[in-house]
């Protein structure tokens, strides 16, 4: 009896366990649909109000006009040049700097470049939007003045510099991983077949590489996607149509972090709008993402 | 190193790409540190760790303890939930279920959310549904989501790295699952969750846009979880936005490398104890 006693009560015991495990386990899970629950609970009325269509392709967003306009057009179009704008600026730089961690380095070197890398991975997004305010916005301004007569520096232009300095880490950190998990044999073969130690990394390995190096693009394209403050700080923040890379624009990012303060009724609804707009951009990047890594792992 | 670099053209071209490139990358890392140091130090002033605000001295002191107040109450929070979670797929779930596909495709999906989205649905949820209001809380409640993910992630891969073999020596000597799990597996993963915290309290202190409208900017030290506080971070958001406290932002500018240094410090040291216990 007693021996039965103290069995249930310790079978009791593990499964209360399991059930705090398993409990604890789906917070993520519902974490998840409540950030879906209400973002499509507050914003897709707005959209329904406004028309889908006019919302995505509406060119003015004019919150003060009677009556007022809702297209974030400008915000998706200042979003897509930015990023791109960074992935062209960070994901060369990047990746050659992965190379040379992973292949050129000499060892001394290695043992400050990283904790360098590191530590560009880890600074706040204000500190570099705040640098980018001070230092990058005023060299654009006279670069822009000698090219196009005018501009106030805060542009399409800096937050693409900035967005490539900021993705540099994440880029370099995945795609020397990537690098490094080539099996050696493949260096090796190239080097016995004559080819120099520049040619073996460039044309065997970093092919064999490819697909963690992508998976690197897409991982910074999200963030250059997702950021917010540092993109407010320089990028001017007019919803206008950009029209060149010299003038100011609006990200969708920072179109919620600007108007949210103060925004009311259908013009705070049109604001968490763009932040589902803003949602399904990042899904759409992660399913690539996914897409890419499941590759490599076949 | 000339016979290294290969002697065609491509071969030189490339070589020298690498190592310009390199030099870029941590031409601009030091670039942007040098100048926030050598800008920053010097305004470093007494008056800057006032024990109170005032928009006079601009003191960072409440900051400074907010931004503690913040890590505590999220790692609080999270970690015990990140841990929990990565226990159950790591030990309780067999390979391969559905359960371990959906949480932890959840849990990569999470990773990837922009934190201005996780900033909205934090005030739509903690500080309106739930009537939190601007403050503490709803702040530390919505980091808890956010780095939630980075908690699970590492958490399982250390808990993944400890050889089963511990655990069936724990068996075999007749401890039950928990038992194993929290005198055996937990113990010997530690440094991989410390690695995973260390990450998460980097990002709860350089996080802005998930706070200002969840946790408001109200330049206090809070007295309750239900009043608004701001963190270093969106102090210098604040300061930034000001024309004439440009030198007060280089000054916290220069905390915040600190910390971020303390913190890559202390991660370094951490992995330094992994690889010493592998091997």
């Amino acid at each position: 009896m007693r021996m039965h006693n103290n069995k249930t009560k310790r079978y009791s015991k593990e499964d209360f366990a399991e059930m705090t495990f398993l409990l604890c386990a789906t917070v993520s899970v519902f974490a998840l649909l409540l950030i879906f629950i209400f973002l499509f609970a507050n914003g897709l009325p707005a959209i329904g109000e406004i028309g889908l269509w006019n919302f995505l392709t509406g060119r003015y967003w004019r919150t003060a006009d009677i009556p007022p306009s809702f297209g974030i057009l400008p915000m998706i179009v200042g979003s897509v040049y930015m990023t791109v704008g960074a992935v062209l600026i960070g994901v060369p730089v990047g990746i050659f700097t992965a190379i040379f961690l992973a292949f050129m380095c000499p060892k001394w070197m290695y043992t400050f470049l990283k904790p360098a890398v590191n530590l560009l991975a880890g600074i706040p997004s204000v500190v570099y939007g705040f640098f980018g305010m001070i230092v990058i916005v005023p060299f654009i301004r006279t670069i822009s003045l000698h090219f196009t007569g005018g501009g106030s520096g805060a542009s399409i232009l800096s937050a693409m510099i900035l967005l490539g300095i900021m993705i540099l880490p994440v880029v370099i950190n995945i795609s020397e991983s990537a690098l490094r998990a080539v099996p050696d044999s493949y260096y090796q073969g190239a080097l016995a077949l004559g080819a120099s130690h520049t040619r073996s990394v460039f044309f065997v390995v970093l092919p064999a590489a490819k697909s963690g190096v992508f998976a690197s693009v897409i991982l910074g394209l999200g963030r250059a996607v997702g950021e917010t403050m540092a993109v407010v700080m320089v990028a001017g923040n007019q919803p206008r149509m950009p029209e060149s890379i010299f003038r100011g624009a609006r990200t969708l990012t920072a179109n919620i972090v600007i108007e949210m303060g103060y925004a009311t009724d259908l013009h705070r609804y049109a604001l968490i709008a763009t932040g589902i707009v803003l949602l399904i951009f990042i899904l759409i990047i992660n399913v690539i993402f996914t897409v890419v890594t499941r590759k490599k792992e076949q | 190193m000339l016979n290294k670099m290969g002697k065609k053209p491509v071969d030189i071209i490339l070589f020298c790409l690498t190592w310009g490139f390199a030099a870029l990358t941590l031409i601009a890392l030091l670039f942007i540190i040098l100048h926030v140091l050598i800008n920053g130090i010097p305004h470093l002033t007494p008056s800057l760790f006032e024990r109170r605000f005032t928009t006079e001295n601009v003191s960072m002191f409440p900051a400074i303890i907010s931004t503690i107040m913040f890590v505590v109450l999220t790692l609080a929070m999270a970690v015990p939930l990140g841990i929990f979670t990565s226990i159950y797929l790591v030990e309780y779930v067999k390979k391969g279920s559905k359960m371990v596909t959906l949480i932890r495709s959840a849990a990569e999906m999470l990773a990837g959310i922009p934190s201005v989205v996780y900033g909205l649905f934090g005030m739509l949820l903690f500080v309106e549904f739930f009537g939190f209001g601007w403050s503490l809380i709803a702040g530390s409640l919505t980091l808890t989501v956010m780095i939630l993910p980075v908690v699970i992630r590492t958490t399982e891969e250390a808990l993944k790295s400890v050889s089963g073999g511990y655990r069936e020596g724990g068996f075999a000597l007749g401890a039950g699952k928990l038992r194993v799990v929290f005198r055996i597996v937990l113990p010997s993963a530690v440094p991989g969750i410390l690695a995973g915290v260390i990450l998460a309290i980097g990002r709860i202190v350089g996080e802005t846009a998930a706070l200002i409208f969840t946790a408001g900017t109200i330049p206090q030290v809070p007295q309750e979880l239900t009043q608004s506080a701001r963190t270093l971070a969106v102090h210098m958001w604040n300061l930034s936005g000001e024309a004439h406290h440009t030198n007060e932002a280089y000054a916290t500018a220069v905390i915040l490398l600190l910390i971020v240094l303390l913190i890559n410090t202390a991660s370094a040291l951490v992995a330094r104890l992994i690889t010493a216990k592998k091997d």
